[in-house]
């Protein structure tokens, strides 16, 4: 939500002289927001180490797990971030219509990750594998949801920003601020996956 | 259509409900047909309720904290009657069912709503002035924080006359907060509210940081920033740290409540004491969050009022951020009796007690502040005054609740209660107290006045005693917390001169609401007046600019030179400043945090209901406005150079009335 805000007033004060300020207090202040969230995940993360081994009869990671499906997601997202960093790349050259390439390009693979774990998510309730099976289910719904949700909201705030940005916006500096606060949350959240991938895929799976 | 909602929610057999119900429904309509009447609508939204202003949104926090601090009395006054009532077979006047939702309403209210807002109002004021900035780094977002906790604030007030409130205690311990022990709406009520409340002051969080790290005036090193600051600094670390693990414990729960998983539930793998270890983890460094601040405001208050600077400043710093770390490792003495083990439990005891450390080092700072200098007994000072007696005897006992062996003999007993009560009204509120007649001035150009306030001060000192040293005593009797009657005779004294306590410390509010009322009646005479902008002869930033300030606070940007610049500045009759004045970039106020508050509301209200459809247009509705306001551009403009000449010449003419008046 950060992005939303003015800008600060002493950010334009402190423009004196045509000297350029990188970090503006947006940019830094949706950082500290990104650390919060990083205390979120770590705190989903230690409810599902406490919880992981409570199956309560019902099935393991091991048995459920499909380690292709998760890779594929893995690739997927792995690769939206760098399909991502171009729409940075082209955003500081100013192309906008490239930008708005590869952001599109970007939000095609974050949808097509969230598809798939929304199919693996519908395939284990429907075998009655739900959420409210175990508390080991519990914590494993929540935590990937959690993730799932938050590439969700990233989808959101990427097509908003692709509308804005085909509006009066443009590549106007505060859409530029707006895109490197989506591109920290979208590299994040690429981040929290692979420990996901590892501490809850491989590890259940090994 | 309606979810779980239906007239039998109403609970019009309970006749004090009903009664408090007609009681805040006279007083409201007489506030909105007062301001209808007076055609001041346009003027509310125009000026407070879209306000982005950093000091308008800290007199709204102050007046909703004062709000909560009524219904949080109310609740502490009922309990202690029943209690002595309800002794030797008389079952008192409150039935269990009741009585269990007045104690967790009680604290509830107090932490999140009393404290935590007057905390947020309290470093809204005066962070921006002392670090001379224009307003905070994120002006919409701290209108937005507002909303949220005033969503908060209502949703658990609604929660008296529709269906109840929880019955589990102030931090809904999970199994009773289950949906298996507390099929009811009153979890979810505590859950709402608190969520939402809980993302207002995480942006809170964000936002001061953001703002004392980047928009400090130039020259400000972080050792040339004022005390006050730098503990606002701590809390916001505390906040963001602490907060989002509060989200995530109270998330779970209601995954738990709404969706049948079993984190925290008896069967199934569920573990309780993953629980307690994370809320606790949030818990202890909340009320870190709460203190830290106020001793922020005793330090500003003993430095201006014994007239010397802050007998060392340097230590008091390295303090602060001391007690900022140690408070992330001290929660499990929330629960020695869980059974962590010796081994967990000595760490925990001796973290504990090395917190009492940095404490130590505080009091005697402010001990050698007043030492040789010209202690001024105003007010504030007495607060401050009363802060260091009664939290010395309450840090006393948290160190003895520290050593486990004891913990396990005082552990939910009254001796607990009576100890977080000795710091958190010896510590917190006093000190709130303290900075809002200390800054009352700065908000509004006229000072409280000193009589009534002394008098507030004594009733709340003495009654504090009267109503928490029993409670000491029958804690160590072995009487426990959340009783609702008992037949033990030996209790039943002590349990009287508690709830005369209650009664004195009623009095000391009453004298509270009578110094406002003084205050504004008696805001023209001159000895009330505060022309120059700095009525104590202060020594930040804050009092070097009129009362109340200018919406851009400063007309131009202060050069520091060190600690105190403002008052070394005065003592060798330096002129503030010449420099030329320029355009000042300010944001415009905005109704997006209103409507995303509103929206807020309607998503909350509408879940603790089960009313799925309404709960869809409030998540929509706060998605559409967020994703409208950031297509908006029309957020700011320029205050000319003409309108700040104009100010500055009043505030000039001001402060030549003032000199020519003395």
């Amino acid at each position: 939500m950060a992005h939303e805000a003015t800008m600060s007033p002493l950010a334009h004060a402190d423009d004196h002289g045509g000297e350029h300020h990188h970090e503006t207090p947006n940019v830094f202040g949706f950082w500290l927001y990104l650390m919060t969230d990083c205390v979120l995940f770590g705190s989903i993360f230690a409810a599902f180490a406490v919880l992981r081994n409570q199956y309560a009869g019902g099935p393991s990671g091991k048995e459920l797990f499909d380690l292709t499906n998760v890779g594929i997601e893995t690739a997927i997202l792995l690769f939206s971030s760098i399909t991502y960093g171009f729409a940075s790349l082209n955003a500081l050259a100013k192309n906008k219509t490239m930008v708005l390439v590869w952001l599109a390009v970007t939000f095609v693979l974050g949808a097509s990750f969230v598809g798939l774990e929304v199919n693996e998510f519908t395939s284990m309730i429907a075998e009655g594998n739900g959420p409210d099976r175990s508390a080991f289910l519990s914590a494993f719904f929540t935590l990937v949801g959690t993730h799932g949700l938050h590439v969700t909201c990233g989808l959101i705030w990427m097509v908003v920003l692709m509308v804005q940005m085909m509006g009066p916006q443009d590549l106007s500096e505060r859409m530029m601020n707006k895109l490197a606060c989506l591109s920290l949350f979208w590299h994040f959240l690429d981040i929290v996956w692979i420990c996901v991938f590892s501490f809850v895929y491989l590890a259940g799976v090994m | 259509m309606l979810g779980k909602l239906s007239f039998s929610a109403i609970p019009l057999d309970v006749p004090i409900l009903v009664g408090t119900f007609l009681g805040v429904a006279v007083i409201g309509l007489a506030v909105l047909g007062a301001v209808t009447y007076y055609g001041k609508w346009g003027y509310l939204w125009r000026e407070w309720l879209t306000t982005v202003d950093h000091k308008r949104l800290a007199v709204m926090y102050v007046i909703l904290a004062i709000v909560m601090l009524f219904r949080g009395f109310a609740d502490a006054i009922m309990m202690r009657t029943q209690l002595a009532l309800a002794y030797n077979g008389n079952p008192g006047y409150l039935p269990p069912h009741h009585y269990d939702q007045v104690f967790s309403a009680h604290g509830t209210i107090m932490i999140f709503f009393m404290a935590m807002a007057f905390m947020t109002g309290l470093m809204n004021l005066v962070v921006p002035l002392q670090i001379g900035a224009r307003d905070v780094a994120f002006p919409f977002l701290n209108s937005l924080s507002f909303y949220m906790t005033l969503v908060g604030a209502l949703l658990i007030n609604i929660s008296l006359f529709i269906g109840e409130f929880a019955q589990c205690g102030w931090l809904v311990y999970p199994p009773l907060s289950e949906m298996q022990f507390s099929p009811g709406v009153g979890v979810d009520y505590y859950i709402w509210a608190v969520q939402i409340s809980g993302v207002g002051t995480l942006l809170t969080g964000v936002n001061f940081f953001t703002t004392i790290v980047k928009m400090r005036a130039p020259g400000m090193g972080w050792m040339q920033m004022p005390v006050f600051t730098w503990t606002a600094f701590c809390t916001t670390v505390l906040i963001m740290v602490s907060f989002p693990v509060l989200t995530v414990t109270l998330a779970l729960l209601s995954l738990d409540r709404y969706l049948g998983m079993h984190f925290f539930t008896n069967d199934a793998g569920g573990n309780v004491m993953l629980y307690l270890s994370m809320i606790w983890t949030w818990g202890h460094p909340e009320v870190y969050i709460l203190v830290i601040p106020a001793f922020g405001v005793f330090s500003e208050v003993t430095a201006t009022f014994s007239q010397k600077p802050l007998f060392g400043y340097k230590t008091m710093v390295y303090a602060t951020c001391s007690i900022m770390v140690l408070s992330f490792v001290v929660w499990v003495h929330h629960f020695f009796t869980m059974g962590a083990g010796a081994n967990v439990n000595t760490f925990f005891g001796i973290m504990t007690m090395i917190i009492a450390v940095p404490t130590g080092v505080k009091i005697f700072n402010w001990l050698f502040t007043m030492y040789k200098g010209r202690v001024e007994f105003t007010a504030p000072m007495y607060w401050t005054l009363g802060f260091m007696i009664t939290f010395s005897i309450g840090g006393m006992t948290g160190v003895m609740m520290a050593m486990p062996a004891a913990d396990w003999i005082l552990h939910n007993s009254l001796f607990l209660i009576a100890h977080f009560h000795n710091v958190i009204i010896g510590g917190v509120y006093f000190g709130y107290i303290a900075g809002m007649g200390f800054w009352f001035p700065k908000a509004f150009g006229f000072k409280l006045n000193e009589a009534w306030g002394k008098r507030a001060f004594w009733c709340w000192f003495v009654g504090f005693y009267l109503a928490f040293v029993p409670l000491y005593i029958l804690g160590l009797e072995g009487m426990t917390r959340r009783m609702n009657h008992y037949d033990n005779p030996d209790w039943y004294p002590w349990m009287l001169v508690a709830e005369a306590g209650a009664i004195v410390i009623a009095c000391g509010i009453v004298c509270q609401l009578t110094q406002l009322y003084v205050s504004i009646r008696d805001r023209n005479l001159p000895e009330n007046l505060d022309l120059t902008g700095d009525p104590w002869n202060g020594r930040t930033l804050e009092w070097s600019i009129s009362s109340p300030p200018p919406a851009y606070n400063f007309a131009v940007i202060p050069d520091i030179h060190g600690l105190d610049t403002f008052h070394t500045e005065k003592q060798l009759g330096l002129k503030a400043h010449g420099k030329p004045l320029a355009p000042i970039h300010m944001p415009k106020n905005t109704s997006a945090g209103v409507f995303i508050g509103l929206f807020s509301f309607i998503l909350g209200f509408a879940s603790i209901w089960y009313i799925w459809w309404l709960a869809a247009i409030g998540l929509i509705g706060i998605v559409a406005t967020m994703i409208l306001r950031s297509a908006n551009r029309d957020v700011d403009y320029y205050v000319p150079v003409s309108e700040i000449e104009h100010n500055e010449e009043v505030y000039s003419r001001r402060i030549a009335a003032a000199q020519a008046a003395e």
